[in-house]
């Protein structure tokens, strides 16, 4: 069965006609393909280094209705890959821009902007009005979110993911395959996988692996009933090695959400879910705002620092005195600390070094350590303005 | 049996910095506790305390993962890539 029923379809213009010329001579789209794209109605969660690319690929299919999710704004790290933004759109909500830039690029598109954040709340009812849901959100919460949200509405999922140099890409449809939760039950522990705000994101790759996904989005609407989509496939690419890879995804019968005897049947809490929401409980280390370090510093006080960041990363910026350590050396370098002082760990903002700091915890480490809030970049900020943020 | 065990850029760093690397093993657990024994560090990515693996990481030999064959217990014969493949959440507006 066709996703856009034929009651949907009507006829294009002749402007239409001269717009799409090089659809319509495709036997596999053709007149009637380019109709219910024309009729369709896409979802694009996140307007960033995926959504840019979904957007203005799909605004320039002709898909009828475009809607955008986000609640960000757009900043000037954004823009090595963020393509849909420009300059002089710096500090405008991300679905604005991404507006103008697919009504410049096709008037005959209709763009529902949702400059919010998805949550349990409004999830349902805005992705219930969409046939196709394009999913370019960069945390797990949003990313479970979105995947329970579409099972239970019968939405196809079409997900991509990236990180570094490595891209991942499949279509998740409970109707005729898995869903994410199939692949995968549930996410890392928060600080377990560096996010691409720290472990860094080649701007192309992004591009690639949208266009991917928004191919993936045209052909589920001209309906071949999603025989040749990505739907039981994964599809791995590692821009570095240049290497794309084809892996099956099977169907879990016992997915909570999607398997034979599923126990979620409502959304849930996503942040609770992903390990957000800790339980208060007492941190076995302390916290120290770049200002409070500053002023341990001046009063003279012997203090060990200890940059756990990457080579790379120290030469974009240097933190005065500091020893470097990078995360993946901690374990095995601990007797290089002297538990007898007060040590802090830094990195790029503050999230990095929890990590380390409990994989030095884990080696028994007995002395007393403390996090730098907000990392080099809030020292930058704070305390030292010839630092660059990055 | 030799095959090769394929590293995803998020692992590299507690994989000596490694894409590929050869190892021994007759099956897909052996293969993942040679990779645990040669760099201890990237241990606690794979393996759960109780030694199950972790489930945001899923293990291939060839096309197919290991949860729809035997798990860790999975034979791999010479020449077959391993490959690990962990969820990445990236994309989106706050990269
Ligand atoms: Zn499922």
């Amino acid at each position: 069965m066709a996703l856009i029923s034929d009651e949907r379809l009507c006829d294009l213009s002749h402007d239409e006609i001269a717009r799409y010329s090089r659809h319509l001579l495709l036997p596999e789209i053709g007149l009637e393909g380019q109709k219910r794209l024309k009729a369709a109605k896409v979802l694009i969660i996140g307007t960033g280094g995926l959504g840019a690319p979904l957007a203005l690929y799909l605004a320039a299919a002709g898909i009828g209705e475009i809607g955008v999710a986000d609640f960000d704004f757009v900043e000037a790290s954004n823009l090595q890959r963020q393509i849909i933004h420009s300059t002089k759109d710096i500090g405008r909500p991300k679905t604005a821009s991404a507006k103008d830039k697919v009504r410049g690029l096709n008037p005959g598109v209709k763009v529902t902007e949702y400059n919010v954040a998805l949550t349990s709340a409004n999830a349902m009812d805005i992705i219930k009005g969409y046939d196709v849901v394009a999913d370019g959100t960069d945390n797990y919460q949003t990313r479970y979110l979105v995947n329970d949200a579409c099972v239970m509405l019968k939405k196809p999922n079409v997900y991509g993911s990236v990180f570094q140099f490595e891209g991942q890409a499949s279509v998740f449809y409970a109707e005729k395959g898995p869903c994410y939760r199939c692949l995968y039950p549930s996410p890392p522990p928060p600080g377990l996988v560096p996010s691409c705000a720290e472990g860094g994101v080649m701007g192309v790759l992004p591009g690639i692996v949208g266009i991917i996904q928004a191919g993936e989005v045209i052909k589920l609407i001209i309906g071949n009933d999603g025989k040749d989509s990505l739907i039981g496939r994964l599809l791995i690419f590692d821009q570095w090695r240049m290497k794309f890879r084809e892996l099956k995804l099977d169907k879990d019968p016992k997915c909570p959400v999607c398997g034979e005897h599923p126990t979620i049947s409502g959304l849930i809490d996503y942040e609770l879910f992903c390990g957000l929401k800790p339980e208060k409980k007492e941190l076995a280390y302390g916290t120290l705002t770049p200002f409070e370090l500053k002023a341990r510093l001046d009063s003279g006080e012997k203090i060990q620092i200890i940059d756990i960041r990457e080579p790379h990363e120290r030469a974009i910026a240097k933190f005065p005195e500091a020893k470097p350590m990078p995360i993946g050396q901690i374990a095995r370098r601990c007797d290089e600390l002297d538990p007898e002082l007060d040590t802090v760990f830094i990195c790029k903002i503050g999230t990095r070094s929890i990590f380390a700091i409990n994989a030095l915890f884990e080696t028994g480490y007995s002395g007393k350590v403390y996090n730098l809030q907000d990392g080099i970049n809030g020292w930058a900020r704070d305390i030292d303005n010839s630092l660059p943020r990055y | 049996m030799s095959v090769s065990l394929l590293i995803p850029t998020a692992l590299r760093g507690f994989a000596g910095g490694s894409a590929e690397i050869e190892l021994e093993g007759a099956t897909a657990g052996e293969v993942l506790a040679a990779l645990a024994k040669r760099h201890p560090e990237i241990k606690e990515h794979l393996y759960e305390e109780d030694g199950n693996l972790r489930s945001f990481i899923n293990v291939y030999v060839g096309d197919t993962n290991i949860k729809s064959l035997n798990g860790q217990d999975t034979a791999v014969k010479d020449g077959d890539s391993v490959i690990l493949v962990p969820s990445i959440a990236g994309g989106g507006s706050w990269l």
